[in-house]
C-alpha cells in the first residue's frame, strides 16, 4: 500500500502509526491540537486521539521538556514538538542536563524515550529565530541521538523508529521540504536501524558530497549539474548526525578521495567540523584533498531578503566541489587567513 | 550601608513572625494544640506514633552528623547537611503512601530515609562513585536533582502521567527557597494547574541559598506567589513535625481527590553550612543561628513527649542507641563502597547500541591495556 504525501504529512502519518501501535505514545507542544501545529504536521491527531494524547501545552519550552521527563519517568513515550528551531533554547537545560543524562545517571533504571521534533532551517523567508540550524549543540551532547529527514518516505519510516527508540532523539524536519510530495509505502513495519544509517542517494566516483535535511535536494541538483560537465558526484544523506554512520562515510570517501560537507548551520564547531576531523582520521591516506566545508557563514541568521547570501545553494556546492578537485574556487589562501 | 534592593535582604524571616496564618501544632517549648482543622488531621497520632516520628528525626540527624564526619575524614567528597530541617522532611515524608512518588533536591536525606533508601545508597553519590544513589522505582523517589528547580517539572510530568493512568498516586516535589526564583518552578506550577496534576510543591524555606538570604529571592514572601498561578498554598512552621504532617496530608488528600496541585511553604532553617565546602560565618551571624537553635525541631518534639511521659530517659537512650546503630551502619557501608571499574563510565549512556561510543570504549580498553604491567 502506498500514498502520495508531503513530507509534513508523512511525519503526521508516521506519528499516527506510532500512536496506534503504542498507547503510551503522547504528543506535547504548542498549537499542535486543534490547529494541528503551525505546519499542520499533527493535523487531525487530537481529534482522533483526544486531548490527553495530543496535549496543547502552555508556551514554555522548558516546561514541555521537563514535563516530558516526568512522563517518561512514569512510563510514557512523549513526542515533543518545538514550534521553531530558534525556540528550543529555553528547553536546552532540560534536554542537556536531564533528558540526555537520565539513563546514565540512573544506571539504566530510568529510560528517556523522548522524541523532540524540531522544524529546522531557512530558505523560507521567515522572521528571526525561525530559520536556525541548532543540530550541532545536540550532536555534541552525549546521551542524545540527532537525526534529520529529507523526503516523505524516510520521514514516515524514521519518525516511527525515533518514537520507538528507547533513547532521546532530536528529530529535525527541514521546513523548506515540508510541502515536498512523494510516494510513501505505508505497509509493513519500517526497516529497523534506518535512523542511524546514511543513504547513498546518487552514486559517483569523483567527489563525495555529504549533507542532510533541507540541503539534500540542493546537493542532488548540484550533482546533476556537475554531471553535465562530466563530473561524477556521490551524494550521501547522512540521516543520523549523532551517531554519524562512519562505515558508510568512510567507504565512500576512501573510494572518491574527496569530500565536501554541506550544511546550513554556521561553520565553526558544526557537523562539518566533526566530519572533516573524522574523515581525516579514517581516510587520511586515501584523500586527494582536504575536506571542504560548504556551510552557512558564522553569522546570526540574516533577514529574509538576505538569506540567499547565507545559505549554501547549487553554485556554492559546486564551488566547494571545485575546491575539493583543486580547481580555482573561493577557497583560496585568503579563505583560510 | 545602603542597599540596592527595595527590601531588607539581610536575614531570613523567622517562623514565628506573628503571622497567624502559619500553621503550628507544637509550640517551640512543646505545647500541642489539639483543636482546629489541622489538629484534627493528626489527631490519630498517639504517643507511640509521635515517638516514631521522634526516632526518625533523631536517626536522620545522627546519620547527617556521621556523614559530615565522614566528609571531614576524607571518606565522602562532599555532604549537604540537613541539620535543622528534620521536621520538614520527616513530617512530610511520613504523609506519603507507598505508591506516591517524590522528586527532590539534594538535601532531602530524611525523605530518602523514610522512603527506604539504605545507608549505602545515602552516601553513594557523595562518595563520588555514582551520580545517583538508588533505583527510583524501588523506593518511589527520583534520584536527587542538582539543577535547582528542574525536578519541579519532572514531578509535574510524572503526576500528569499518574492522572492519565487513573492511579491513586500523588507526587511531592521538594525544593528550596532559592528554587522559587528559577523559571522551571514557575513553569511547573503553570503546567500543574493547567492539567490538574496531583502534585504537591513542597518548598523548604530554610532561609539561605548558599549565601543568599531568602529576602533576595522573595522579598514579599514565597507562599503568596502560588495564588498567582492559581493553586492553594499554606505556610507551615517547618520545625513542627506535626504541623508539617498535617498540611502535607491535606495537600496529598486534595491531589488524590482530583482537586489538583497545592503549594506548601515550610519555614525552617539550615542550621549547618550549604555543604561541607561552605563557610556560613562569612554571610550570617552567630546570633541568628542561636535564635534558631531555640526552635530546634527535635528538641521541640522531645519536650512535648517528655511532658506526656512517653519519652523517659530510658526510652531516649533506646532511641539514641538506634541512631548510633544507623550511624555505624552508614560508616561501615560507606567505607565498604568500592570504586567501580573505570570502563563502567561507558555503560548506560545509551539504552540502544551506539557504535561511536563503543569505538571509544574499545580505545579506552586498549589504552588501559598499555598500563597493565604498571597496575
Amino acid at each position: 500500500m502506498s500514498a502520495t504525501m508531503t513530507l509534513g504529512g508523512a511525519i503526521g502519518a508516521g506519528l499516527r502509526q506510532a500512536m496506534t501501535a503504542d498507547p503510551k505514545v503522547l504528543l506535547l507542544g504548542e498549537d499542535i491540537g486543534k490547529l494541528g501545529g503551525v505546519y499542520r504536521v499533527t493535523d487531525g491527531l487530537q481529534r482522533d486521539f483526544g486531548p490527553q494524547r495530543v496535549m496543547d501545552t502552555p508556551l514554555a519550552e522548558s516546561g514541555i521538556l521537563g514535563t516530558a521527563v516526568g512522563l517518561a519517568y512514569r512510563g510514557y513515550r512523549p513526542v515533543c514538538e518545538i514550534q521553531f528551531d530558534g525556540f528550543v533554547y529555553p528547553a536546552f537545560d532540560q534536554i542537556v542536563s536531564q533528558v540526555s543524562r537520565m539513563h546514565a545517571r540512573t544506571k539504566g533504571a530510568v529510560t528517556m524515550p523522548i522524541t523532540i521534533r524540531i522544524p529546522v532551517g531557512g530558505g523560507i523567508g521567515s522572521a528571526e529565530h525561525h530559520s536556525d540550524s541548532p543540530e550541532a549543540y545536540f550532536a555534541h551532547t552525549p546521551g542524545l541521538r540527532v537525526m534529520s529527514v529529507a523526503d516523505p518516505q524516510s520521514a514516515y519510516s524514521l519518525i516511527q523508529e525515533a518514537v520507538a527508540c528507547d533513547d532521546p532523539v532530536l528529530f529535525f524536519e527541514p521546513k523548506r521540504r515540508y510541502h515536498l510530495k512523494g510516494e510513501v509505502a505505508t505497509d509493513g513495519a519500517p526497516a529497523a536501524g534506518g535512523m542511524s544509517r546514511a543513504r547513498v542517494l546518487r552514486h559517483g566516483t569523483d567527489v563525495t558530497v555529504l549533507t542532510f535535511g533541507g540541503l539534500v535536494q540542493v546537493a542532488l541538483d548540484a550533482a546533476e549539474a556537475a554531471s553535465e560537465e562530466g563530473l561524477s558526484l556521490e551524494v550521501i544523506d547522512l540521516v543520523s548526525l549523532s551517531p554519524i554512520d562512519w562505515p558508510a562515510v568512510t567507504e565512500s570517501v576512501r573510494r572518491t578521495g574527496r569530500a565536501v560537507v554541506v550544511h546550513e548551520a554556521a561553520q565553526t564547531g558544526g557537523i562539518g567540523a566533526e566530519l572533516a576531523a573524522g574523515i581525516t582520521e579514517r581516510c587520511f591516506f586515501h584523500l586527494e584533498h582536504a575536506v571542504v566545508r560548504v556551510t552557512g557563514w558564522d553569522i546570526p541568521y540574516p533577514p529574509a531578503k538576505l538569506e540567499r547570501h547565507h545559505l549554501p545553494d547549487l553554485d556554492r556546492v559546486l564551488d566547494g566541489v571545485d575546491a575539493a578537485l583543486g580547481r580555482p574556487s573561493s577557497y583560496g589562501e585568503q579563505a583560510f587567513a | 550601608m545602603s542597599s540596592l534592593l527595595a527590601h531588607d535582604t539581610g536575614t531570613g524571616s523567622p517562623p514565628d513572625r506573628g503571622d497567624p496564618r502559619t500553621v503550628r501544632l507544637l509550640t517551640p517549648d512543646g505545647v500541642r494544640q489539639t483543636s482546629g482543622e489541622y489538629a484534627a488531621r493528626v489527631a490519630d497520632l498517639d504517643d507511640a506514633a509521635l515517638l516514631g516520628l521522634y526516632t526518625d528525626m533523631v536517626v536522620i540527624r545522627r546519620i547527617d552528623q556521621e556523614a559530615t564526619a565522614l566528609q571531614r575524614q576524607g571518606e565522602l567528597a562532599l555532604w549537604p547537611p540537613l541539620l535543622g530541617q528534620e521536621a520538614a522532611q520527616i513530617g512530610s515524608a511520613r504523609a506519603l503512601e507507598h505508591d506516591d512518588f517524590v522528586f527532590s533536591s539534594y538535601r532531602e536525606h530524611g525523605v530518602a530515609w523514610v522512603r527506604g533508601a539504605t545507608t549505602a545508597e545515602l552516601c553513594r553519590v557523595w562518595r563520588g562513585i555514582a551520580v545517583a544513589g538508588w533505583d527510583p522505582y524501588r523506593i518511589g523517589m527520583a534520584t536527587p536533582q542538582v539543577i535547582i528547580g528542574a525536578q519541579t517539572l519532572h514531578a509535574t510530568g510524572y503526576a500528569i502521567g499518574a492522572k492519565y493512568d487513573g492511579a491513586a498516586s500523588a507526587v511531592v516535589s521538594y525544593f528550596g527557597d532559592g528554587a522559587t526564583s528559577e523559571g522551571d518552578t514557575s513553569e511547573a506550577m503553570v503546567f500543574a494547574v493547567t492539567y490538574g496534576a496531583p502534585v504537591v510543591f513542597f518548598c523548604q524555606n530554610n532561609q539561605w541559598a548558599i549565601s543568599e538570604p531568602v529576602g533576595l529571592q522573595a522579598p514579599t514572601g514565597i507562599a503568596a506567589r502560588a495564588a498567582g498561578f492559581g493553586l492553594p498554598s499554606v505556610t507551615v512552621d517547618g520545625n513542627d513535625v506535626l504541623a508539617v504532617l498535617a498540611v502535607t496530608r491535606e495537600a496529598l488528600e486534595r491531589a488524590r481527590a482530583g482537586e489538583g496541585p497545592s503549594f506548601i511553604e515550610a519555614v525552617t532553617y539550615r542550621m549547618g553550612p550549604h555543604t561541607t565546602a561552605d563557610d556560613p560565618t562569612r554571610y550570617r551571624t552567630a546570633d541568628e543561628v542561636e535564635a534558631w537553635k531555640a526552635k530546634d525541631p527535635v528538641a521541640r518534639l522531645a519536650a512535648y513527649l517528655r511532658g506526656t511521659g512517653a519519652l523517659t530517659d530510658d526510652v531516649d537512650a533506646e532511641v539514641a542507641a538506634t541512631a548510633q546503630r544507623a550511624a555505624a551502619a552508614l560508616r561501615a557501608d560507606c567505607t565498604a563502597l568500592g570504586e567501580p571499574d573505570g570502563e563502567s563510565i561507558f555503560d548506560d549512556v545509551y539504552a540502544e547500541p551506539h557504535p561511536v561510543l563503543e569505538a571509544q570504549r574499545t580505545r579506552f580498553l586498549a589504552y588501559r591495556e598499555g598500563f597493565e604491567e604498571e597496575r
